[in-house]
Parts: C-alpha cells; structure tokens; sequence
C-alpha cells in the first residue's frame, strides 16, 4: 500500500519524478512493502519505509530516502566553508565555522611562507576567510586554503542561511548561483555551512544579490525556481 | 447519573487545540502549542558547542531541556529564576524527549530545548512537551518519532482527558488525580508518566488507553503544523 | 542559528554603508522599522501586550497584588520593573544568572516609567502607611533582531494602557475570580517611550537588526514624552558600551529625537484603544 497525498504543491526537480516526493515528519510511514529500501534519513521498521526526519521523502528507483530542510551543517571533506578566524596558536589559526566545534587551519596551509611572529598579519582574529575541509575528526575539522576562491575574504560582506537551503541556492549544476551572478555582477562564494560571501561593483548590486538568496532560501517547496527567480530579477532591477 | 466535567467537555474531550512552527526566527527550531487558555512556546538551538568542556560526551549531544513559566502566566506572580518545581519539569521533560533523539549522532554538542508557559492553565508540561517535539522536528534532529503528551485526570471516579486548572482543584469525592503522559507516537512506549492523587492500580491501563487516543490526535496537529510551515 | 563573533569583513562593511546612508533593509539611517501591538498576551496579567517590530518580539506583562508600602514611601504604591533575556530568544542569551544585558534593559524601563510620572504611585495607596498596590512589570523578548530596549518600550506602555486593577475579596487579598473594572490611573495623553541610538564610526542609526547591533560600540538610551502633547521632555537617559559620544553627535540626536518620537507615537495610536 502506498501511502502519499498527490498534493497541490509543486516539488523543486531535483532529477527525479516529482510526484514520488512527499512531506513527512518523523516517524510517519512513507511506503510500505518488502521492495524499498531505506535511504539516508529513512528506516525500515517491519513492513514499512519510515521516516527519522522531516523533510521531503524522495524515491528513486527502490531506495526511498529524506531530503531534510532543516538540520545542522555535516562537515564534509571536500566542503567549501565560510569562517571567521576566532584564535591564533602556535600551530596554526582557529577558524569559527559555525559548527558544534572550530575549524583549524595549519600554519604551513598559507599559501605563503609566513614564521611564527607575523601570523597575525596573514590573518588576524576576526578576519573571514573560505577554506576547504581537508578531514574531519571528532574534535576538530583541519582546513586547507590552497585552490581558486579561497584564502581570507576582504571586501564585500558575509551573511547566513539555513545551510539546509545551500543546495537550491546552487542549483542544479550551478544553474541558480549563475543566474544570480550574472544578473548581478557579483562575486559570491557559498559555504556548505550556510556562510555566503558576496562583493560586487557597488553596494546596490551586492544588496540585490543578497536579496535574491534570502529569497530562494525562502521557498522551500517551489518548482521551477529557477525561472521564477529570472522573473524576480526583471521585476527588481 | 452521567458525570458532568465543569466546562461541559465529554470525558474524553480535550479542550480546542492550537499548534504552530517556526514561530521564533532566530531558533534552529521552535513552536507554540495550546490546550484551551494553557500557551506553552519552545526554541531548540542546536546541535551546537558545549561549554565548558568537560561537559561534553564523547558518545552523544547533552539534551538540556529548560522549562519555566513567564511571571505573568499565573494568578499569583511567579518571582523570575528557576523554582524546584520548574526545574524538576525540565528535567522529566528531557527524559521524556530523549528516547526520540538519535542522540549518538552529534558527539560533544549540546541540544537545548526552552520551553516558556506563556499562560497557564493547568498541562503545562505537557503542552511544553507537544511544543518542544514539533520544535526538535523542525530543527532537523533525527527523530525516530514526534513525541505526544497529555494530562489524564480523575475527578471523583471518572477518568477524564486533558485537565484544566478547575479539574486540578477539584476536591469533591475522591478529590483530583493528575497524570502527565507523554509517548512516542503510534508506539507504546511511554516516556513521561507522573501521577499525584488517589487512584486504583486497575485503572491504570485504561488511564493509558485513554492517554493513546488522544495522542493519535495530538499526532495528527503536529504533523499538520510541521506541514503547514512549509506550503503556506 | 548562527552565534558565529562579529567579524572584521561585517564590521568594515556596516561601516562603510553606514556611512554613505545605507542599510541592509533599505532604511535610512534615523528610521525605525514598523512595528504592530497585540494585546491579551496572558489572561492571567491584570494587563500585557506582545510587540513585533521587524523580527524583533517582545511581550509585556504587568501584574498587581497587595503589599506594604516601602518604609521611605508610605503614602506611595510600589513599582517593580523586572525582566529576562530568555535564552528561547537568541543563540547569544544563556541560562543562569542575569549578564549585564538583562539587567539593564528592565532598569531603563524603569526609569522610563518612573521619571515621567505616568503611574502616580499616590493613587495606589489602599490603606495609607499599611497597604498599598504594587505594579509589577516583567519583560520577556521572545526573538532578538535587535532594539529590544525601544520595542519593550512600546510594549511596557501599550500593556500599562490597558492594565486593570483587581477587585479585592473581604479579607482584602486579591480577588482573582472578579472581573476588574477599574483601569490603572495613569497620567493623561502621556506616553513616555525609549529610542536607543547605536554608533558606529561617525554614523549614529536607530532601531538596529541584531546583525547591526553587534557591531556599533556606542549607544545611548533615551526616554521622553510629550508634555499635554506638545512638548517634548527627556525622562532618563544612559550612555551604554565602550565609545564615547562627541558633542556633535549629542547634539544631532537632540535634533532627531523629537521627529522620532512623533512618528512612533503616531504608528503606536493606530494600536491603543
């Protein structure tokens, strides 16, 4: 027996039939029958495909899993991350990622030679820099600065969103990031932990930038954002 | 000669119920939820840091749960701080959501639930603990089920569903029992039981079948809050 | 929700937008968001309102009960301003004891109440030298973007507007179960209110989101009102945070003050009864 509401709603395409996704809630069964699979966020409990989070219930092929929209940054190696520097040791800087613990970035990770009594002039406390997770332990998350797009920040400004919203933001092969980019003008990087730099040419198109991501966060079950988000654009020039 | 409840509710009646999300904006997670005139609120932050330190487990997030009453939610003002009674609530509360948290997901952080009682009118833990549920929801913790809570009473000798502040000092007869109860819902696993009054054991199971019932209601509006945040 | 510290990058940002007139929301500098009152925040509170000004909540709650006078105001009723910043409110606020934050903020309302003489505490007399009333006004923010001194304010008053006094039984406690019918005395067409102005560099704003707040390190709290309407006289005041304030920039918030508090009060008519 499949349990879902054809609702009224329309569901971002992410690549997969959209009438196979659903609201759920923790615990609220998704599908039942031997066949599926629980996926990431999703469990079996007997006959049945549960769900162990709140989100969007997503079946592809026989593997049913939870599209969260909500939830708390999961460090990644490979993530680009948006961070502040909150601490100067010896062996290197710590980085505030807005996470249960702090990111930490080698002293040898500069790009540049820099000895131990200057390190506050590559990066000071309170200065922003994008980094890349390089691996993740339970206590710290060692970061790397070495590749196009990284390094300390300056100019422009920083701002959150539900990290949760980060992948709309993107869109699928960066199509969203892009459409806000040219119809702004504007530099953005996007950390995976929510943090989103942008600097433009002047103040005005890097407010709109702004806006328009606030935006987007917004809408968390609309379809075809990405067109609508060409209308926006036009209507707020 | 049928038992009259003094709002004219049937025995198995609870009074109107409202349940919203997302109310508080800078909360990973929150919500309100009523029965009748009793208004609890719920914010949960996290998973984030633990201070101090030594705090932390290696094995999973603390849950911290804080549970108060605003002043001015009761006839006699309450002084601001923590009571023993508020904080015996915070802690049954953290008991009774803990069983639903995959807590083992995020070692050494914290998850703290505030759950404020706005007004009160008697199942005010229970009204915080429904608030505090659709709030984890919300927050994106792994759950593996909403928790549903209510206050089973006896006045006299009949059971009745969702006490009010009259019912709770009901004093004719056998007077007023109160049994907060709170589960996981469409389980019959119970994770908040607590009674004060004068009760027989034989009662006590239909007490809880009772309390089922209205959970599966319960159930049913706090997955509709959580549902509504997102379509409207 | 993010408790990430204030960073350089933030700071150097505000700084420089503030000084060309700008802000995220498009506000001027010297502008306060719109904000809306609701009343019946608990039926339990002989008076109480809920204040929404952008995403910035607070609710006001005033209770009354019976006590003695204190011993150097015997022919005077009491006044208690407390408050909470409750940790449901921001990732910033923590359990425990009261920081300095929480503890100012219910004293500045305070003296706002207290110097403008709304409430005359002499009428609050119930047998002189013996018992009297006190008035109990507790704040709570439910969600900090910023300014919650001026949005407590507004709701300190607007709950005060419709606080009624409760009947008292024979033995001369407080009847709870009695309908009251009498509203507290307050002084007429008087509203005192709170403005906050916040620096940053040379720029001084009002009314900032919490993302602003954190960055300016002056800021100076007034409270005034009207006098019969037309003038306007300044309660209290309190110069808070590490940067001092130039005789330039005191003199331009003389300038700015009254203009802000008309238009406050005139978007705060829309909601007293």
């Amino acid at each position: 027996m499949e349990k879902f509401e054809k609702s009224q709603e329309e569901y971002e395409d992410f690549g997969s039939e959209p009438q196979s996704r659903i609201i759920v809630v923790p615990g609220e069964v998704v599908f039942s029958g031997e066949d599926f699979l629980p996926g990431e966020g999703a469990r079996r409990e007997g006959n049945d495909i549960v769900a162990s989070r709140y989100g969007l219930a997503e079946k592809i092929g026989r593997v049913v899993k939870i599209i969260p929209f909500s939830g708390a940054f999961i460090p990644r190696r490979n993530n680009v991350v948006i961070g502040r520097v909150s601490d100067i040791v010896h062996s290197g800087w710590i980085v505030d990622i807005d996470y249960a613990s702090n990111g930490f970035l080698p002293l040898m990770e500069s790009p540049r030679f820099v000895n131990k009594g200057e390190m506050d002039q590559f990066l000071a406390i309170g200065d922003v820099v994008a980094a890349k997770i390089w691996s993740v332990s339970p206590k710290s998350i060692d970061l790397a600065m070495k590749g196009k797009g990284l390094g300390k920040l300056e100019g422009g400004f920083i701002f959150r969103v539900n990290p949760s919203r980060v992948p709309r933001i993107i869109g699928r092969e960066g199509s969203m990031i892009n459409l806000i980019k040219e119809n702004t003008g504007c530099n953005i990087t996007i950390g995976q932990n929510g943090w989103i730099w942008v600097k433009g040419n002047d103040l005005d198109s890097e407010l709109r930038a702004r806006k328009s991501i606030e935006f987007i966060a917004e809408k968390v079950l609309v379809s075809g954002l990405t067109e609508k988000m060409e209308g926006w654009f036009t209507k707020n020039k | 000669m049928v038992f009259k409840r003094l709002d004219g509710r049937k025995l198995d009646e609870m009074r109107p119920i409202t349940a919203k999300v997302g109310i508080i904006p800078n909360a990973d997670g929150s919500a309100m939820f009523t029965f009748g005139k009793t208004v609890a609120i719920a914010a949960v932050y996290g998973p984030r840091m633990l201070h101090p330190q030594h705090m932390q487990s290696p094995q999973q997030a603390i849950l911290r749960v804080n549970y108060d009453l605003l002043s001015f939610s009761v006839s006699d003002r309450k002084r601001p701080g923590p009571s023993r009674r508020s904080q015996e609530i915070s802690k049954v509360t953290e008991w009774s959501l803990s069983p639903a948290l995959d807590l083992k997901e995020f070692p050494n952080t914290v998850i703290d639930v505030q759950i404020y009682i706005l007004q009160a009118d008697a199942s005010t833990r229970v009204a915080g603990i429904n608030a505090a549920s659709m709030a984890l929801a919300q927050a994106g913790i792994p759950m593996r089920n909403l928790v549903c809570s209510v206050a089973i009473g006896k006045m006299d000798k009949e059971l009745v569903v969702d006490v009010d502040k009259d019912e709770e000092d009901f004093e004719e007869g056998e007077g007023a029992t109160d049994i907060p109860l709170a589960k996981l819902a469409n389980t019959d696993h119970y994770t908040l039981l607590q009674l004060d009054g004068k009760i027989q054991p034989s009662l006590i199971p239909k007490a809880l079948l009772l309390a089922d019932k209205a959970c599966v209601q319960i159930y049913e509006i706090q997955k509709k809050a959580l549902k509504e945040v997102v379509t409207e | 929700m993010s408790s990430m510290g204030l960073s350089s990058l933030t700071y150097n940002t505000l700084l420089r937008m503030f000084a060309e007139g700008k802000r995220f929301d498009g506000r001027k500098l010297i502008e306060q968001r719109d904000f809306t009152v609701e009343y019946n925040v608990s039926n339990k509170a002989e008076g109480s309102a809920r204040v929404r000004m952008g995403n910035t909540e607070v609710v006001v709650g005033v209770k009354l009960d019976v006590a003695a006078p204190y011993p150097d105001s015997l022919d005077k009723g009491n006044l208690m301003v407390s408050g909470d910043l409750l940790p449901l409110a921001s990732p910033r606020f923590e359990s425990g004891p009261p920081r300095f934050p929480a503890i100012e903020l219910p004293r500045l309302i305070d003296r706002m109440v207290r110097e403008s003489h709304i409430i005359d505490l002499k009428k609050l007399v119930i047998v002189e030298g013996e018992k009297v009333w006190t008035v109990m006004i507790d704040i709570y923010p439910i969600n900090d973007d910023g300014a919650l001194i001026d949005a407590a304010s507004i709701g300190t008053i607007a709950a005060l507007l419709e606080t009624y006094i409760p009947k008292l039984n024979e033995g001369g406690r407080v009847n709870h179960d009695a309908k009251p019918t009498e509203k507290l005395p307050l002084e007429k067409d008087l509203i005192p209110l709170t403005f906050t102005f916040y620096k940053l560099g040379d720029s001084l704003i009002i009314d900032p989101t919490r993302e602003e707040e954190e960055a300016c390190d002056g800021k100076i709290v007034w409270g005034l009102s009207t006098s019969k309407g037309k003038d306007h006289v300044i309660h209290s005041c309190q110069k808070g945070l590490e940067s001092s304030m130039t005789r330039e920039d005191i003199e331009q918030m003389m300038q700015h003050l009254p203009k802000v508090y008309d238009d406050t009060l005139k978007k705060l008519k829309k909601f007293l009864k």
